[in-house]
């Protein structure tokens, strides 16, 4: 039996914020999220080896013994447990891990991003994360390790590799709190192509045949290029929409494609203004 | 014809509103360095403003524009602004006294029925524990754990028992001890909170794991008549920390309840439904044990009398059910 409303096999969902407006998030993809847990282990232990060499010192300078182990073991129980919870209940919900690659976390309903729900989700790396380096750690301490390790192994693999086996990428914590990761890259505001266009007489012009050969589609393609500035690139599609318009005219490429640009998207945005959109260049509207 | 460019140009409409958007950019730059109090007042009423200025923006440039990447641009802003807007948060003071007020008695009360199934459990382990023990010594291995007993097993004297009931401790160091409990019984209690995920049956063997121990040191203790005494060393600390561990494991278990049965609701939403007020009692399950593990690491150290630790113990117990269930019912979160 078909599901009625399967979900996407991309990453891209969508977000209707209370005005009504649909915000489209991309959620992390695995590696990104492997990548940004690595960084928080390695900065983990790099503060764990900090904190016993500091407690080390003082535990070895003679009278604070007890106050040595006593901050050891508390600044090693907060660092498993509250490390992640600190820095995602705050204004960016991400770990340093997820700030480097640009992730945060976000309540799947799309609504506030409770502490409670990030304290679900990060108590659940006790059962993902550390049980299986646990019993890896008992196994490689056996050598070979027993049955009964070696299933428990297995079963506390299926919770460490959860985000792969869903379309969501959820792990177990993301469930049981009702959250995931999405993307969260800052975009800077580029320059408006038309303004490039230069406006002096040399500019090519086009007649009306000529810019209903193309599409939204293909003005989308042709802005990426002119935004990645590639020679080899502006010079293949110059020669090939000059070949597609039948025209001749030998001019410098990147002139005659920031012209064609500008005239394509002012007559499909003219379109636009009328109600019709021109999808791509098979579309006839 | 020269200029190529339309009358109504996505730069006039841009041009008009790119001043907006740069100081919505600014504005959020400054909320995400966590200076959010350090804005004025007149930021802070300009920032739902600019945030509804942006959005409408966006819903005019996916109408009007076709260029991507000031699109791409306004949707990327707009999200920034909706997450940051939508997560707007009291200060963390506000917070905690909201949680200490309602959020964690309410949350407690919420998962009654795994805690009378945690704790019939538990009591129903030890009590199996206890007659098992009884009836053949060689039991007590397998529920005990040889490093836990420490010496405490079925073959020890009365007098080694009542040693470790009524001596003071050996080592001084009292304040490590009380932090290592806290530590240990914490991590315990997390686990068996985590375990919940599947479908609760681990939480439910830890719990009844830890009541077969509970009752195997019974069987070890009472036939030299030290029953009595026993109970005052376990309660001092014993009514808070055994209280937290069964709070952990219905915190668990309500987890795995809701992702087995989920009932009417989705089980996405049931199950994180139930694990938001699963973690807020977790974050009391934490605070009890710090409590247990000060008054096991200084109390029953320090007090070797039955009386004042029967005392302790029932006072506190008393404290956290009026704590939990003593409040008013319809306080709303």
């Amino acid at each position: 039996m078909a599901r009625a409303n399967r979900l996407p096999r991309t990453l891209d969902r969508a977000l209707v914020t209370p005005e009504g407006v649909v915000l489209n998030v991309r959620l992390a993809s695995a590696s990104a999220r492997a990548g940004a847990l690595i960084i928080d282990l390695l900065l983990m232990l790099v503060t764990l080896g900090l904190l016993t060499w500091a407690s080390f010192g003082l535990w070895s300078s003679g009278t604070a013994g007890g106050i040595a182990a006593i901050l050891w073991m508390l600044g090693f129980f907060a660092l498993r447990n509250f490390y992640f919870i600190a820095f995602e209940s705050g204004p960016r919900a991400a770990t340093i891990g997820k700030r480097l690659v640009k992730l945060r976390v976000v309540a799947r309903d799309g609504g506030r991003l409770t502490t409670g729900a990030v304290v679900a989700r990060n108590m659940m790396r006790e059962v993902e994360l550390m049980l299986p380096l646990t019993m890896l750690a008992m196994a490689m301490a056996e050598g070979g390790g027993s049955g009964t390790l070696s299933f428990g192994l297995a079963w506390a693999a299926i919770f460490l590799f959860l985000p792969l086996f869903n379309r969501d990428r959820l792990r177990a914590g993301d469930i049981v709190a009702g959250t995931w990761v999405v993307e969260n890259e800052r975009r800077k505001i580029g320059i408006d192509l038309i303004d490039a266009v230069a406006t002096n007489g040399d500019t090519p012009s086009f007649s009306a045949d000529e810019l209903a050969v193309y599409g939204t589609f293909e003005l989308h393609k042709l802005e990426a290029v002119l935004r990645q500035n590639e020679d080899a690139a502006i010079e293949a599609v110059a020669a090939t929409i000059r070949g597609k318009l039948g025209r001749t005219d030998w001019g410098d490429d990147r002139v005659f494609l920031e012209a064609y640009y500008a005239a394509l998207r002012g007559e499909l945005e003219g379109g636009l203004l009328m109600g019709k959109r021109k999808a791509d260049k098979f579309d006839t509207v | 014809m020269t200029d190529t460019r339309p009358l109504f140009a996505v730069r006039h409409f841009r041009a008009e509103r790119e001043e907006d958007w740069a100081r919505l950019e600014a504005l959020l730059d400054r909320v995400e360095k966590r200076s959010a109090r350090r804005l004025t007042d007149d930021d802070l009423s300009e920032l739902p403003r600019l945030y509804r200025a942006t959005l409408s923006a966006l819903s005019i440039a996916r109408e009007t524009s076709l260029d991507a990447a000031l699109i791409a641009y306004l949707e990327g802003l707009s999200t920034r602004a909706y997450f940051i807007l939508y997560s707007a948060r009291e200060p963390i003071g506000v917070k905690l006294k909201q949680f200490v007020r309602f959020g964690l008695p309410q949350a407690v009360r919420g998962i009654v029925p795994e805690l009378l199934v945690i704790a019939a459990l538990f009591f129903a382990s030890a009590l199996a524990g206890y007659f098992l023990v009884t009836a053949d010594p060689e039991w007590f291995g397998a529920m005990v754990d040889p490093s836990l007993a420490a010496g405490r097993d079925m073959e020890a004297s009365a007098e080694t028992l009542r040693a470790s009931l009524y001596d003071p401790p050996k080592q001084s160091g009292l304040e490590v001890f009380a932090t290592m409990l806290f530590t240990h019984n914490s991590r315990i209690a997390i686990l068996a909170f985590a375990l919940g995920f599947a479908f609760g049956v681990p939480t439910l063997f830890l719990v009844a794991s830890n009541g077969a121990m509970l009752g195997g040191f019974y069987a070890a203790f009472v036939p030299h008549g030290l029953g009595y005494g026993l109970t005052g060393w376990l309660m001092i600390h014993g009514t808070t920390e055994i209280f937290a561990i069964l709070l952990a494991g219905a915190a668990g278990l309500h987890i795995g309840r809701a992702v087995a049965f989920p009932g009417s609701r989705a089980r996405m939403a049931a199950a994180s439904e139930a694990g938001r007020r699963a973690a807020k009692v977790m974050v009391g399950v934490v605070a009890m044990m710090l409590v247990a593990g000060l008054l096991e690491g200084f109390g029953r150290q320090l007090i070797s009398q039955n009386l004042p630790r029967y005392a302790i113990g029932i006072v506190m117990l008393a404290l956290w059910l009026v704590y939990f269930f003593g409040g008013r019912r319809g306080a709303r979160e």
